[in-house]
């Protein structure tokens, strides 16, 4: 069951425009002209189709906010950051279907009465920039953007903006600033964006796998969506695979398919024995073997103590030392952070320099308690989801693997050989 | 507005909608503790000091950030909330150099305040890494000490809300973020205007003045120096509370009897030069009318506006008065004229002064002011630095008996007493104004239309057959706002005063913390008061003004004037 890939697995599919429009592509903008935006908005709610970007955020409850907010002009972002370590699925749809997405942002527009849509790119995505330029340009020539689409009252034209390299900017308030021109750091909430995002204007954000499964559930319904996977966040999901497995890439399945069923199925197994796995990146909790018969959806991963996030399922084997691995998370979260606001900035800071002192031999078993409580402080008071859960990686490794950080504390030593001290 | 009603810790509390938790609690008695919000700038939410618990919600709230809704359960005392801010103070704790011994905002630093009341005894990162930034002291005015810094951005939101200057603001990201002038220049070397703003924003010693008191000290024990003091209008009604007197009191007599008591030779007034100033200027406002000068004609005294113009305006320079301010009106004519009488060389004289404000120590150092032949100001003092060395002298300045200022530089009019409130350098120059043009008496000397701390004020005053338009705005944001219009040619003016700071110099950058709205409010009640207490309320009645003119300047923009009382400006251009 594909929605999302389903040009792009077939055989001699191009992300040339005449390729989209054989298989039908344009089809549902086409449709969308000629019904009420309120119409498709209620076909949108109807899938339940959720947010994919992270947050997880009903999309067609979104897209009502922005319909109804009476300022004009309004606007459609798409998120295409995608700077989360992990995560590659974005930039598949972008370099290889882009014209799924630039249909799927038109009929954004159409229903929440924008007339002008832009993509923020993340900076280092070369290729998919290129392609998507010249995906505008094709569509333009076409008339399915630009003034008067298809002959229609209706225009709408899409711009690109490059990132330049802070994860922190794929948070959406963080990315409206950065499009602004400013310093990539959150908003206060609310007002929420699709109210007051780009330029103070009611503005749409989502990401790039959120929207392109539009044109589908625009042709095919909402209640079909709806009926894909998991009822409890139906459609299909794209996930990450990578670390140590045999076949790392993008899959498309439904949600609420096994994990051991991605690994195994279609991940053709682990490489060597399993030791952990982060089913949603960086910013979720460590899974183990006893977990991995969790369903793929949002509600089942949460409760399985996890986030499903964006979906970067990264798989880590023994030869890994857990300390090690939860140092680097620390690097990471510390060098993101925007360091706006003080859980986060120094929270990260000190839980980096916490852990990088566990892995040279001078870590304290104390430690081990405190980040406990710190994870607890910044999740409670952080100001954006990246101090949040900047600690979950963390703590989940502590709590699961507890005698490999004891060891380097009280032996002063990784048995992996891995750690320096 | 529809209002909505919540509870806070059990109490029902009713506020408008849009309000925020933080504003809701205060209506209840609950001041929920806090380091980057602040009252008269925009919100910021990123100290998340002020969290609090709101049934329903996963997460705790950022109080100064969460409008209240219909219905709502607020928390602001649970353990939860408890842990989390002790944990955040302690974080920005293990940043911090144990230096509140010695710390210039020891005693009012809300960081050592917050951490004390929120029973912070223990830094459980103690083994972290401090800071190790150098201290910039690029600025004449302002030491910026990074390692200090919270991050809290007020001084970030002071200088470009307020000031509309924007010579400080956040560069880099996460552990490596600092508030750093552009380029990371010293203060020195950019924009800054040196007006101390920032210094009463910030909550910690990050932002403190550059401190003369040494060497005001070093003067005063040198028997070859006559040492002279001279205190600005503002001072008076502001002092007092560095002494836990009640805000704004009016303590003349009692600062001349501390100053004399610490050591200086004589205890002069710059309203003595105000008054001058006041001569000076208003005859250069006729001048400018009546010959077809540059108009409209804006005021001088404040050094803060001088520089923002010289960086931001400098085609508006010609339109500024060519008058010094009191302060270095005073200096000139205490190294020459007071030096001829007492018989000293401008080298055995050393002039400090006393100001409510951090720019003067930068106007005292310009090259324009050594028409003494030497420097016309030797040291500037803020009004907490005076305040400090009476404590440091041991007086117990509430118990001092009131004394008067010394002769002649000593007498002055309720003219130059309203100069420390916007508007006030106005209303003397109108008093003034009015006399020299028309010849006849002006019966009501109140100008009730500049008062008060609206940002923009303007009036039409009727004198002689001309209608004399003037305005006045404090805080630059105003009168960037003003000199906008102005440029499109939609503001006809004759007379234009501008301050700097908020509310006029008695809340200017070198006052006495807190220096909120409500007591910059106090301190102009008593300027008032002041006023109408005195004998004389015109300048050019000033009986040592007279006598000054008569024995050695001449008249108003005379030669001599033109020497020491005048000068000129620099186009600066931009960083
Ligand atoms: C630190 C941080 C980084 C994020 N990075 C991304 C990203 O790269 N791409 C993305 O689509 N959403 C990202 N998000 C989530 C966005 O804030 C937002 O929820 C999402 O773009 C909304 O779109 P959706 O509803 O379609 O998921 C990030 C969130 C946080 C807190
Ligand atoms: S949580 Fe981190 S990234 Fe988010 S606002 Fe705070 S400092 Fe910035
Ligand atoms: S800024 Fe405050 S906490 Fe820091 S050294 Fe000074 S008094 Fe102490
Ligand atoms: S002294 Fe004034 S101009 Fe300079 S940084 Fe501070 S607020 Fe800005
Ligand atoms: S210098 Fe002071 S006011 Fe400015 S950010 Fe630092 S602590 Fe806050």
């Amino acid at each position: 069951m594909e929605i999302i890939l389903r040009n792009i697995h077939k055989q001699g599919y191009s992300p040339d425009i005449s390729s989209y429009i054989t298989e039908g592509g344009y089809k549902a903008l086409e449709q969308s002209l000629e019904v009420k935006p309120g119409h498709l908005l209620s076909e949108i709610k109807l899938s339940k189709l959720v947010g994919r970007g992270g947050a997880a955020f009903p999309t067609g409850l979104k897209w009502e906010l922005a319909h109804n907010a009476e300022e004009y002009p309004k606007y459609v972002v798409c998120n295409a950051d995608e700077g989360e370590p992990g995560t590659f699925k974005d930039r598949i749809i972008m370099e290889r279907d882009p014209h799924l997405l630039l249909e799927a942002m038109a009929i954004c527009g159409r229903i929440i009465g924008s007339t002008q849509g832009i993509i923020y790119i993340r900076g280092e995505y070369f290729d998919a920039y290129e392609i998507l330029k010249k995906a505008i340009l094709d569509a333009e020539k076409r008339k399915f953007l630009g003034r008067n689409i298809l002959g229609s009252d209706f225009s709408f034209n899409i711009r690109l903006y490059r990132g330049a390299g802070a994860y922190v900017c794929g948070e959406e308030t963080a990315l409206l600033d950065s499009l602004e021109g400013k310093k990539g750091q959150s908003r206060v909430k609310p007002p929420f964006p699709t109210f007051t995002g780009y330029e103070d204007k009611p503005t749409a954000l989502n990401n790039v796998e959120t929207l392109s499964n539009i044109p589908e559930i625009v042709l095919k319904g909402g209640e079909w969506f709806s009926k894909i996977g998991s009822p409890l966040s139906p459609g299909t999901k794209l996930y990450c695979l990578s670390g140590n497995i045999h076949k790392p890439g993008v899959y498309e399945l439904p949600t609420g398919t096994p994990l051991s069923e991605l690994l195994g199925k279609y991940g053709g197994g682990v490489e060597g024995k399993l030791k952990a796995v982060l089913p949603g990146g960086v910013s979720s909790s460590f899974l183990t073997d006893r977990e991995l018969s969790v369903n793929m959806d949002y509600p089942s991963v949460a409760k399985a103590g996890s986030a499903l996030g964006s979906g970067a399922v990264i798989v880590i084997n023994d030869t890994h030392c857990m300390v090690d691995i939860a140092k680097r998370c620390t690097e990471f979260f510390a060098h993101e952070s925007c360091g706006m606001c003080t859980p986060c900035r120094e929270g990260t800071k000190r839980a980096k320099e916490m852990l990088t002192g566990i892995t040279q031999g001078s870590g304290e078993l104390s430690s081990l308690e405190l980040l406990r409580d710190m994870r607890k402080v910044m999740y409670d008071t952080s100001r954006c989801g990246l101090g949040q859960s900047a600690l979950n990686a963390v703590v989940s490794a502590i709590e699961k693997f507890r005698d490999e950080f004891e060891e380097h504390i009280a032996a002063k030593k990784c048995n992996l050989g891995i750690c320096s001290g | 507005m529809a209002e909505v009603t919540l509870t806070i810790d059990e109490q029902q509390v009713r506020v408008p909608e849009g309000t925020s938790i933080f504003e809701a609690a205060r209506k209840v008695n609950i001041n929920i503790p806090h380091l980057c919000y602040h009252e008269r700038l925009s919100l910021y939410g990123a100290c998340r000091v002020c969290v609090v618990e709101v049934e329903g919600r996963s997460r705790l709230e950022a109080s100064c950030v969460t409008p209240v809704e219909s219905g709502m359960h607020v928390r602001t005392n649970t353990s939860r909330v408890r842990e989390s801010r002790r944990m955040i103070v302690e974080m920005l704790l293990a940043n911090h150099p144990e230096e509140c011994l010695t710390c210039d905002k020891s005693e009012t630093c809300e960081l050592r305040k917050l951490a004390y009341e929120l029973g912070v005894r223990s830094i459980r990162f103690e083994k972290g890494r401090k800071y190790h930034y150098t201290i910039d002291d690029s600025s004449p005015s302002i030491i910026r000490d990074p390692n200090k810094c919270i991050l809290c951005g007020r001084c970030v939101r002071v200088c470009m809300e307020v000031q509309s200057v924007g010579a400080i603001d956040f560069v880099n990201r996460g552990e490596e973020v600092q508030v750093l002038p552009a380029f990371g220049k010293g203060l020195g070397d950019v924009e800054c205007i040196n007006c101390g703003q920032c210094i009463l924003a910030c909550p910690t010693g990050a932002l403190s003045e550059r401190s003369a008191v040494d060497e005001v000290w070093g003067a005063i024990s040198d028997p070859k120096k006559f040492v002279i003091v001279q205190t600005a209008p503002a001072i008076r009604e502001a002092i007092g509370e560095e002494f836990g007197m009640k805000r704004g009191s009016l303590v003349t007599g009692q600062m001349a009897a501390a100053l004399r008591r610490i050591g200086f030779n004589r205890v002069f007034d710059t309203q003595f030069a105000a008054d001058l100033t006041i001569m000076e200027e208003a005859h250069e406002l006729i001048d400018r009318i009546q010959n077809n000068g540059v108009l409209p004609m804006f005021t001088s005294c404040c050094p803060g506006w001088i520089k923002y113009a010289e960086h931001f305006y400098p085609e508006l320079l010609p339109h500024i008065s060519t008058c010094k301010s009191p302060q270095q009106m005073f200096g000139p004519i205490a190294k020459t004229y007071y030096a001829q009488k007492m018989n000293l060389k401008p080298k055995d004289i050393y002039v400090v002064s006393i100001m409510p404000c951090t720019a003067k120590k930068f106007e005292a150092l310009r090259p324009e002011m050594r028409s003494s032949g030497v420097q016309d100001v030797d040291a500037v003092l803020t009004t907490r630095e005076a305040a400090r060395m009476i404590k440091e002298s041991g007086i117990d300045f509430a118990r001092l008996p009131d004394e008067d200022f010394d002769l002649p530089l000593g007498i002055s009019t309720g003219a130059a007493a309203i100069f420390a409130a916007t508007g006030g350098v106005m209303e003397a120059a109108l008093r003034t104004a009015y006399e020299v043009i028309t010849g006849k008496t002006l019966e009501n000397v109140d100008f009730g239309q500049v008062r008060g701390f609206t940002g923009i004020k303007s009036a039409t005053i009727p004198i002689d057959g001309i209608e004399l338009k003037v305005a006045v705005a404090h805080r630059l944001s105003n009168a960037h706002i003003l000199l906008e219009e102005l440029q499109k040619g939609t503001l006809p003016y004759h007379f234009v005063e501008i301050m700097a700071c908020p509310g006029g110099c008695l809340g200017g950058g070198g006052q006495p913390p807190p220096t909120t709205f409500e007591i910059r409010a106090m301190r102009a009640a008593s300027v008032y008061r002041e006023d109408e207490g005195m004998p004389v309320r015109k300048s050019h009645e000033n009986p040592a003004i007279k006598a000054l003119y008569d024995e050695f300047l001449g008249k108003p923009l005379g030669e001599k004037s033109h020497h020491l009382l005048h000068t000129k400006y620099t186009k600066r251009g931009l960083v």
